[in-house]
């Protein structure tokens, strides 16, 4: 898509790409740049002298356990997030589509989750579940539960993925509601002539049909749940205990900062780089099928 | 709905309202804790009810901090987060306005090599690139700064492609008319082009502001100085402080001030977020 009208001027448009060039160019390409050439350093512990060590960092990384560790667990975390999240999100968007009066309502009441820092989300929730004075962990071990999540790795990663949803499931239920209000009414009403009941439509007609806006969810989420959760594991665990909620975006930070070791987190860079790469990749290929579509 | 079915109905009122409370819920107990006394806190079943400590919990969290002498009050949090949301979501704005402007409106060499170079910081969140951004900062003597706070977060595509998809479907005439009468690029760009691209501009003010509000780990690394602290990162780290007695209803007040100017735009401009949510992830 090219403008057929311009205008003709030498340095005013340098002038006007200036700005955004140089920013991009200070605080994104040379810090990327210095991830993949640090990646193939070695640095000692005084910052005096560097190696080069080609893929020695990346070597070391794959042979090590905690690093596979780490990865699984990323997965793991973020089939949860995206599979819990988009399941409960679909079904609020199907139920608050099915009322008539009231649908607009009901999306004023769900948008605010999305303002809440990730952070902050963090801080809620193990509030809520504080060993000590939480509520729910209250009411958990009045019926026999104990729920600990300092302790328990498996209840620590549980409680991470319950914040998580819960800051992400505004975002899906907008998309989803859009994606369900797109639907010609035609086909639903053609489909209850025919003498479909309210579960067969859904299958048969909503469900396929939007299919493509759940494929773009499942890619937004799984990109949130790589990285953008940072704030609730920090906030909530720090990764802990033991490992159990480290997953890599926080890996990354925690070898680079508390552990300095700078050859291996800007290995971890350039391999979380390549993720995030390839998952827009998918994205875009992926938005531009539905321009045809 | 396409049939009467009074039972599927209810069902989905009540379906929708349970997850409205389980979705409520969290915030609602931060309030009721932020309404008791450090005491009623302390015990295992806390209240279900706000208390009556509201206005002196919330008056000494903004005037003092977090309990002790000497931590930051959370008055000037607030204004670093202030300062610093609204600094990336107008920065943001204005650099991407003025670039899709560029992009669009003029051919000049290079043109599609400062577009792809836009492009591709689509790809990569701060997160991923955190530790060598952090190098980079600290070598420019930007620690401890509003400009470092701001200024590595503004560098972003989505706000350059809204705008860029905005101009493309701006029609040619406007362009010829305002030729022909004789305007330059930029008085073009002023009179015809800013005022039309308002609605835009508010959208993406809305998404942006909440970004900038919501940072964490930026903030986090780069602040050692407490009078730059923001104060999102202000809650995260007083909740992980372990303290011999601690103050949940200040803690709780606090998360409450954090989550209140993000909330409050969300609600008030929600016609401006929808559409900017939607638009910045085409």
């Amino acid at each position: 898509m090219e403008k057929r009208v311009t205008f003709n001027e030498r340095w005013l448009p340098y002038l006007l790409v200036a700005p955004q060039i140089l920013i991009t160019l200070v605080f994104f390409f040379w810090p990327s740049g210095q991830a993949i050439y640090q990646s193939v350093l070695i640095e000692d512990a005084f910052g005096g002298n560097t190696k080069f060590v080609f893929l020695d960092n990346f070597i070391h990384l794959f042979n090590d356990p905690g690093y596979y560790h780490s990865a699984r667990l990323t997965v793991v975390f973020s089939f949860l997030v995206a599979a819990v999240g988009l399941a409960l999100s679909l079904l609020l968007a199907v139920m608050a589509d099915r009322v008539v009066r009231g649908a607009t309502g009901y999306k004023a009441l769900l948008v605010w989750p999305y303002a809440v820092a990730p952070a902050v989300a963090g801080v809620l929730w193990g509030f809520l579940f504080n060993p000590s004075v939480g509520i729910v962990a209250w009411m958990l071990q009045s019926i026999g539960i104990e729920f600990n999540y300092v302790i328990n790795g498996n209840q620590a990663l549980m409680l991470v993925v319950i914040a998580a949803v819960w800051n992400q499931i505004s975002y899906n239920f907008l998309f989803f509601l859009a994606g369900l209000q797109s639907i010609p009414k035609s086909l639903i009403e053609a489909a209850a002539i025919d003498g479909a009941g309210p579960g067969r439509r859904f299958w048969d007609i909503i469900f396929p049909l939007l299919s493509p806006v759940g494929f773009f969810l499942l890619v937004v989420n799984i990109i949130y749940a790589f990285f953008g959760t940072f704030g609730v594991v920090d906030s909530l665990t720090k990764g802990g205990p033991g490992k159990s909620t480290e997953i890599l975006v926080f890996k990354v930070f925690n070898d680079g900062f508390r552990g300095q070791d700078l050859g291996g987190s800007s290995a971890q860079s350039v391999i979380l780089m390549i993720v995030v790469i390839a998952l827009t990749v998918v994205q875009f290929r992926f938005i531009e099928r539905r321009v045809h579509y | 709905m396409v049939e009467n079915r009074p039972f599927l109905t209810m069902l989905s009122h009540f379906v929708v309202l349970v997850g409205l409370a389980i979705i409520a819920f969290p915030v609602w107990m931060t309030f009721v804790a932020s309404t008791h006394s450090q005491q009623t806190m302390l015990q295992a079943p806390i209240p279900l009810l706000p208390g009556p400590h509201l206005i002196d919990n919330y008056t000494k969290v903004l005037t003092q901090g977090y309990g002790r002498v000497g931590s930051t009050p959370v008055m000037m949090t607030l204004t670093n987060s202030l300062i610093m949301a609204l600094g990336v979501a107008i920065g943001k704005i204005a650099i991407s306005i003025i670039s899709a402007f560029a992009i669009v409106y003029f051919r000049f060499p290079g043109r599609m090599y400062f577009f792809w170079a836009i492009f591709v910081t689509l790809m990569l969140p701060v997160e991923v690139r955190i530790v060598p951004t952090y190098g980079v900062v600290a070598s420019l003597g930007m620690l401890d700064s509003y400009s470092g706070l701001i200024i590595p977060l503004i560098a972003s595509a989505t706000a350059t492609f809204l705008f860029r998809q905005f101009f493309l479907s701006v029609p040619d005439e406007l362009t010829e008319a305002a030729r022909v009468d004789g305007a330059s690029p930029m008085r073009f760009f002023w009179d015809i082009l800013l005022p039309m691209s308002r609605t835009s501009i508010a959208a993406l003010f809305v998404i942006q502001f909440i970004y900038g509000w919501n940072q964490y780990l930026w903030p986090l690394l780069i602040t050692t100085k407490e009078s730059y602290y923001t104060v999102v990162m202000t809650v995260s780290r007083q909740a992980n402080v372990v303290d011999s007695v601690p103050s949940w209803n200040l803690l709780m007040a606090m998360a409450m001030l954090a989550m209140l100017p993000p909330v409050l735009v969300v609600v008030f401009m929600q016609r401006q977020f929808v559409r900017g949510l939607v638009e910045t992830e085409k």
